[in-house]
């Protein structure tokens, strides 16, 4: 079981901008995320996009926002479980909480910040009525343990640069890979495109486009899937394959946070925004694009002092006794737990012959 | 400052014959989110980026539109439920020539 301070669901700008400051209460942290690495929806769907609203920052970049993030955090020492989402909330009787995701981690805490954002990042399922039949029956939407694909028949959907990636990596492990597209164009880094071209030319994949999968067939197990070209219903491929994997991107569920008791109001969960974002279950805050109060902006810099204020709560909650006055960094430097010390330089005090 | 009129099917399928300004730098995306014609946090996810099809419209009537982007051309690629009449309504700015303009909100994805 892992033990820690503040345990922060969502490792988005808010939830790692929260170590910080916890950290300079001397609180530990450790971060939840489904993703399988840090950042959020700053990392996973735009790292290349320039922020212009971080104070201090005319111009930086999602992903550099996070790697700094990162850098600014590492003497707090936070704690990752990646690629795992919190499933369930358990309060015991000495007010601490157990938080177990989907593959069985627990984590106990005194405190939960939910930094949610817009929920945790599930893989984008077409729309094919029988395809949940066939789920670890041929089909997967993620690509765990690419051994399972050699010797097999293999075909992808997607257009960008997973299915792109995915299909040069399976063309040297599976018996056959087909790559099955809506259009011609790939959006992808052009080495990725480049080399799919090659392999295609090669005959190493087998390139359908612009085409669609329409149907699934199979006892069981799936056996066949159907594609249709673009503008010709008339004439379906029907395709022998082991495996169907489509990979049309991630997006945001609330998922099981849903269910956890707490109140929820436009797909957001509500806090007390006059004092310090906690929710309807007292130990239990939420920061960041997850909340929802009047007036609320989903800016990562909300988020931030969003953050700020919760810690100062949490403190407060995990020594009622003690009585804490806020000190400036510029002050009290930063002291790492990992024994690091950062301070402004002394001043020199000499006289002037 | 002016106004011109759009015809915004919900959906649930009702429609909606709202006001949408041309001098606040919107597009249709916030324009659906302001007048609340969709449950906030299924509509506009990545915020008008062109990055997911949370937007995704049918454009009924016959109005010159300005070209998709590669962006939106490639989005919509990935997207679901997509019809020749499919467009991102983030990617459609507020402008006088969409006065009268007809669209239907796509189906969410679930």
């Amino acid at each position: 079981m892992i033990k820690t301070d503040i345990l922060i669901i969502g490792a988005g700008p808010t939830g790692l901008f929260a170590v910080f400051e916890a950290g300079l209460l001397k609180l530990k942290c450790h971060l939840i995320d489904a993703l399988p690495q840090p950042g959020g929806q700053c990392s996973e769907i735009y790292p290349k996009k320039p922020i212009y609203d971080i104070p201090g920052f005319p111009d930086i970049l999602a992903g550099e926002l996070v790697d700094n993030l990162m850098e600014q955090i590492k003497p707090f020492q936070p704690g990752f479980t990646l690629g795992e989402r919190a499933e369930t909330i358990d309060k015991l009787e000495d007010g601490t909480f157990v938080v177990t995701t989907n593959k069985g981690t627990v984590h106990s805490a005194p405190i939960v910040a939910i930094a949610g954002g817009l929920g945790s990042f599930e893989p984008r399922k077409p729309l094919l009525e029988n395809i949940s039949e066939f789920e670890d029956k041929g089909v997967a939407y993620i690509i765990k343990d690419p051994e399972i694909y050699r010797d097999k028949k293999v075909v992808i959907a997607g257009g960008g640069d997973s299915a792109l990636d995915w299909s040069i990596f399976l063309a040297e492990v599976a018996s056959e890979v087909t790559l099955v597209h809506r259009r011609n164009e790939f959006r992808g880094a052009l080495d990725s495109v480049e080399k799919v071209q090659d392999l295609k030319n090669a005959g190493k994949i087998n390139l359908i486009t612009p085409a669609e999968i329409v149907a699934l067939k199979g006892n069981e197990r799936l056996e066949k899937v159907v594609i249709q070209r673009a503008g010709d219903n008339d004439n379906e491929i029907s395709l022998a394959v082991d495996n169907f994997i489509p990979l049309f991107g991630l997006s945001p569920k609330l998922g099981p946070i849903a269910d956890w008791g707490l109140q929820i109001e436009k797909n957001a969960i509500k806090v007390d925004n006059t004092l310090d974002y906690q929710t309807n279950i007292p130990g239990i805050y939420a920061i960041g694009d997850v909340n929802t109060y009047p007036g609320k902006l989903k800016l990562i810099l909300c988020g931030f002092h969003e953050a700020t204020l919760m810690c100062q709560s949490a403190y407060q909650r995990i020594f009622p006794d003690k009585k804490y006055v806020m000190k400036y960094t510029t002050v009290g430097g930063v002291t790492g737990f990992d024994g690091s010390k950062k301070e402004a330089p002394k001043a020199v005090v000499k006289a002037i012959e | 400052m002016t106004d011109i009129k759009i015809k915004i099917t919900d959906r649930e399928g009702v429609t909606h014959e709202i006001d949408a300004p041309t001098d606040m730098n919107m597009n249709l995306m916030e324009v659906v989110r302001s007048y609340e014609l969709a449950p906030e946090g299924t509509i506009g996810i990545c915020g008008g980026m062109a990055m997911c099809a949370s937007c995704q419209c049918y454009v009924k009537s016959a109005h010159a539109l300005p070209e998709k982007s590669d962006d939106e051309e490639a989005m919509l690629a990935e997207a679901f439920n997509v019809e020749d009449n499919s467009r991102l309504g983030c990617q459609l700015h507020i402008t006088e020539d969409l006065n009268g303009l007809e669209v239907e909100l796509a189906p969410e994805e679930v």
